[in-house]
């Protein structure tokens, strides 16, 4: 992998342009430059973390110089006879055209390529196959535009959390007129609270989704698998070595397809623990929170966050949405009407829409806010809030 | 269909209701070929939206659901309006010139297949306009997002992809009827041009699948609309029967595309050789094989859906053994040209990049078959490189080079050749600046059909855009040569190229407005 | 203009244009075809982690492998807008195959309304699919929920002695569709 280009390296050759061009290249580099400062030039696959990883790149480069072998013999009878047989030194043109000979070999012979390739192909994918006998199960659910991540236990509630883009919209929204903010190191590959695994321990994912088809895509891992609506596939991996990894979704799945990422954070297997309790009890506080008293000034900020990343991407950061397809919440009926008709939509979805059910999605606290912000926000001016109190007695009235 | 003597028109009839009623396999043929070279365009503006969006990190100019349809778009148009048009359009141009027939078997479904086209396309690009905006699920469509979560319009993309396929259907019964039934005496099958082999294979395999495509819209209708599950869990479906239909239907689709593309290579190397094409035979085995091995390999578009491990191992398996027949025409290609006596004019330049560049394709076709590798590469950007040096520089560069090739025979005209050659050279660069560096995007993790992308992909989308705009704009270039010589240039002899054999090239150029009313007599 | 060549071909070109238009017809209809034989390719080989309908059965003490035993991990999910409240009642439990097995899942609708749910399974490993016979589950049929209605629905399987010795866990998975609109009458029988 070539370095990225350095701020050094930039200024060095600037300082050797002399000062006329300096200003036209000055020019060109702030027009074309300032991503390219940050950016990368990677020519190939990543080797990964994983033995399956490393089989899988060793066998990508292997097909590649394979390729390579094969190109470099074609290419070159191809590109000697360009030059030795033109009309234009005289060339006079042979007259055969058939070689019985010469074309069973030709066919026979890349026959025999394949199945040498074959043959590592199949291992390695045996071994893809190979799910059994995980110490955890990750259950992983593509929701349109982000990814879920339950972790299955024995006993007991597992824990659960989305996993949500976490560069703000001020960084990829660049349209003109529009203030934008610089893009950060990960810009569009981080999230606000990533899956976390053990190191060297075999975990099995469990892969589905709640709408259309995602894929889930973790290059470090060598895994990609489509998660699809009422469907389970899996996956297992062993990972070799702590870290941050970043991957996509790999399945277009609407608007926002390229705004889900996923990252894994892989820990030493104390860390793993500590984050897991600590996990566990978040979703214990979380519970707690539901019966504490907020006044509407915290429910809006609390809400606005909430807004941010799970309403935004099709209601849009002012409330306008995109009719006819996400309705407008500025001066709507259902923001400016009775709170209970409110609380159904959010809660419970609409059938027949993209509006999803978020009762089953997000904590009381967290529906009592964003409601409170909708209300409250856009030019709407209820002047009223949701509790989470009430949400929580909502969803557990008969 | 001619009845005894039709004394009347013995030339083309006057005014614009010529082209609406004529029966002209060459008039319909040009006008298959003028359609698709506007539907180019329009599919490659499409395209120059995306690549000015991903000029940079960043969203710059369209919403990322327009952006959605942009994609979705340019491979509708480019697929169903630019390639396959243009290929039946050289079809009707050149088939019953290369058979000794007076024109297709069935003239007057000849006209009804082309109109089709302009009015399904019309649909489908109003659909930009309607409520909702228009398909933004990719021009493979899968479902549930093209049914559930489908805008309005999907209905329209339903019935235009209807239109398309009646068009299609027709014009490769047509063909079949034409090539089985109007071969001048003396012309046996062995006997035929690779061009009119490629295309009496392609127009089976239309037959074959374009009812299955129907099929696969029709129950996405039926989904939208009547209630039905077929891809819908909720009823029973599922989600990945569709993928099984779609790609039974899609992968055959692509060699569809393809086989004619070998076919003009195969008239044009020839030519500009002064040699005879080297293994005519098992050029048409070979081609034949592709065809019927099309039909079993679908499922390598699905190894990340699940399926179980000896289901990913029969289609890795038998996607690889494509290369064999397919390099058998690479190496006799090449043979072609070795020992031949090669001049290097502009079809034959195209026909050089074709072969030197589909191979690239095809290289990394074969690195894509495995089926694990592909687990780091599918529905990334290598993929798309993958698909475009197959497409673009393959399908498209030969439908080029046929324009040039036989545009002297159409026109009367020689084009300029400098023009062509700077057409061939700022295509040929613009191509590989375009698409090469998307090999080391997909490579890096960047997945494709997004907006945007994370800074370490900047450099190579810069330089792929840059690549863009220079093969998009070229392609005017292009446009003004084939006007400027519709409209005049040096007279095209009958022969017009030293090398060249067949009968198109034993009657006047331009071609009379009928040709072999009496068949030609066949050494 | 000499019309005999193309005469001759008329008769051709009809017979063959008639086999043709014939063939387009066929596989239109093979198009539609492939939705059964999708489904019974499934049904027969288990493989897209579909479980079969219901069948009958009586375990005596003879027909349970005490050798080994399977973990059977279930889990529960909503798709897209359906917003009833579903979970397992119990996480996972070890079985014998061969013995049959009851598990609970809990359903509430906590909506003003009445509404239908259609909860429909998935089994991974798929190829283990069809090892997994259910006598009973609330998957058979839609279910149906007056506003506020809570719901205990059971599921009673048995894991099929023949399951491959190497799987060791097998997890049921049900996603819970809102159907409400496209069943207005009483629950009925589905095929799974």
């Amino acid at each position: 992998m070539l370095p990225s280009l350095s701020v050094n390296t930039i200024t060095s050759f600037f300082n050797a342009v002399s000062g006329r061009y300096r200003r036209i290249l000055l020019a060109l580099t702030l027009v074309f430059g300032s991503p390219a400062l940050l950016a990368d030039w990677a020519l190939n696959m990543r080797e990964g973390i994983t033995e399956i990883s490393r089989e899988t790149y060793s066998l990508h480069m292997t097909i590649i110089w394979i390729c390579v072998a094969i190109g470099v013999v074609v290419y070159g009878v191809l590109v000697y006879s360009l030059f030795a047989y033109r009309k234009s030194k005289g060339a006079v043109p042979a007259k055969f055209n058939h070689n019985t000979t010469a074309e069973i070999i030709w066919t026979f012979i890349p026959f025999v390529i394949l199945i040498a390739m074959a043959i590592p192909s199949t291992r390695v994918l045996m071994k893809i196959y190979d799910t059994e006998d995980a110490v955890m199960d990750i259950q992983i659910t593509g929701y349109q535009w982000r990814w879920q991540y339950k972790y299955l236990s024995d006993k007991g509630a597992p824990v659960v959390y989305f996993s949500n883009l976490a560069t703000p919209a001020e960084q990829y929204e660049n349209f003109a007129g529009k203030v934008s903010a610089e893009k950060g190191e990960h810009y569009l590959l981080e999230v606000d609270q990533p899956l976390v695994i053990p190191v060297n321990k075999k975990v099995r994912f469990l892969l589905t989704s709640a709408d259309v088809i995602h894929a889930w895509w973790m290059p470090d891992f060598a895994i990609k698998k489509d998660a699809i609506p009422g469907f389970m596939n899996q996956a297992a991996v062993i990972a070799e070595k702590p870290g941050i990894y970043r991957g996509q979704c790999a399945e277009l799945c609407g608007r926002m397809h390229g705004f889900m990422p996923i990252v894994v954070e892989v820990k030493e297997q104390a860390d793993y623990d500590a984050w897991f309790a600590a996990k566990q009890a978040a979703a214990q506080a979380v519970a707690d929170m539901t019966s504490k008293e907020f006044n509407r000034e915290q429910l809006v900020e609390m809400g606005q966050t909430v807004y941010t990343t799970y309403c935004m991407a099709c209601h849009q950061a002012n409330g306008q949405g995109l009719p006819p397809t996400f309705p407008a919440l500025a001066g709507s009926k259902v923001a400016n009407g009775p709170i209970e008709g409110q609380l159904d939509v959010v809660l419970h979805g609409r059938k027949g829409t993209a509006m999803a059910a978020f009762g089953t999605q997000l904590s009381p606290v967290d529906i009592a806010a964003v409601i409170t912000y909708e209300r409250n926000s856009f030019g709407n001016k209820m002047g009223d809030m949701a509790t989470p109190l009430q949400v929580y007695q909502l969803q557990q009235a008969k | 269909m001619a009845t005894g003597h039709d004394d009347h028109h013995h030339g083309p009839a006057k005014g614009f209701t010529r082209w609406l009623y004529t029966t002209n396999h060459k008039d319909i043929g040009s006008m298959y070929l003028w359609f698709s070279f506007a539907m180019f365009l329009l599919g490659g503006s499409f395209a120059l939206v995306i690549r000015a969006e991903l000029f940079q990190p960043g969203l710059q100019f369209v919403d990322p659901n327009f952006f959605n349809q942009m994609t979705t778009m340019h491979g509708l148009v480019m697929v169903f309006g630019a390639v396959m048009p243009a290929f039946v359009g050289l079809a009707n141009w050149m088939v019953p010139l290369m058979i000794g027939a007076p024109d297709m078997a069935l003239p007057r479904m000849n006209n009804w297949s082309f109109w089709i086209l302009p009015f399904a396309f019309a649909m489908m690009s109003s659909t930009l306009f309607m409520d909702g905006g228009g398909p933004n699920f990719g021009w493979t469509f899968y479902a549930p997002l093209s049914t559930t979560f489908a805008p309005k319009s999907v209905t329209f993309f339903i019935f235009a992809v209807h239109m398309m396929g009646a068009s299609s259907i027709m014009g490769s019964i047509n063909i079949i009827a034409t090539i089985q039934n109007l071969r001048a005496p003396g012309m046996t099958y062995m006997k035929m041009p690779l061009f009119v082999w490629t295309w009496l294979i392609t127009a089976y395999l239309l037959i074959a699948v374009m009812p299955v495509l129907a099929g696969v819209v029709t129950m996405m209708l039926f989904d939208i609309h009547f209630g039905t599950s077929f891809f819908s869990a909720a009823g029973g479906g599922d989600p990945v029967l569709f993928q099984h239909v779609f790609w039974f239907f899609g992968h055959p689709e692509v060699y569809i595309m393809i086989l004619p593309a070998f076919g003009v290579v195969s008239e044009i190397i020839p030519t500009f050789s002064r040699k005879r094409l080297f293994g005519y035979d098992s050029m048409v085995y070979a081609t034949s094989s592709i065809a019927f091995l099309s039909f079993i390999v679908w499922a390598h578009h699905m190894f990340t859906t699940g399926m179980p491990l000896a289901g990913e191992l029969f289609f890795m398996y038998s996607t690889m053994l494509i290369a064999v027949p397919t390099g058998v025409k690479v190496f006799n290609w090449i043979t072609t040209m070795f020992k031949g006596s090669i001049s290097f004019e502009t079809p034959m330049l195209f026909s050089i990049a074709f072969v030197v560049l589909f191979t690239m394709g095809g290289f990394t076709g074969l690195m894509l078959a495995i089926a694990p590798a592909d687990f780091q590469y599918q529905d990334t950007y290598f993929v798309v490189a993958h698909f475009h040096y197959v497409l673009v520089p393959g399908a498209v560069f030969s439908i080029m080079a046929a324009a040039y090739y036989w545009l002297p025979k159409w026109t009367g005209n020689m084009y300029d050749e400098s023009l062509g050659k700077l057409h061939f050279w700022l295509s040929f660069v613009g191509i590989n600046v375009l698409f090469f560096p998307q090999h080391f995007l997909g490579l890096a993790g960047m997945p494709r059909r997004v907006p945007d992308y994370a800074l370490q992909f900047a450099n190579f989308n810069m330089i792929s855009s840059i690549g863009a705009f220079l093969f998009g704009f070229s392609q005017l270039l292009f446009l003004f040569i084939v006007i400027k010589t519709v409209k005049g240039g040096k007279k095209a002899t009958t022969q017009v190229w030293e090398g060249a054999e067949g009968l198109e090239w034993t009657v006047p150029s331009p071609a009379p407005y009928h040709t072999f009313s009496t068949p030609p007599p066949i050494k | 203009m000499s019309a005999s060549p193309v005469h001759n071909s008329n008769i051709g070109n009809r017979k063959l244009i008639a086999r043709l238009v014939l063939a387009v017809v066929a596989m239109f209809g093979f198009g539609f075809a492939l939705v059964p034989i999708y489904d019974v390719f499934c049904k027969v080989t288990g493989l897209n982690g579909k479980t079969g309908g219901r069948v009958a059965y009586q375990a005596t003490a003879a027909d349970i492998d005490l050798t080994r035993t399977v973990i059977v991990q279930f889990t529960a999910m909503n798709n897209s807008n359906m917003s009833w409240a579903f979970h397992p009642m119990q996480n996972q439990i070890e079985v014998h195959p061969g013995e049959l097995n009851e598990v609970r899942f809990y359903a509430k609708n906590p909506t003003a309304a009445s509404m239908t749910g259609q909860a429909v399974p998935s089994v991974t490993p798929s190829l283990s699919a069809s090892f997994l016979h259910k006598t009973e589950c609330f998957c058979f049929t839609q279910q149906v929920l007056e506003a506020g209605q809570e719901i205990e629905m059971p599921v009673r399987f048995f894991v099929d002695k023949a399951l491959p010795k190497d799987v060791h866990k097998m997890t049921l998975s049900y996603t819970l569709f809102d159907v409400t609109e496209n069943f207005a009458g009483p629950p009925r029988l589905t095929a799974n």
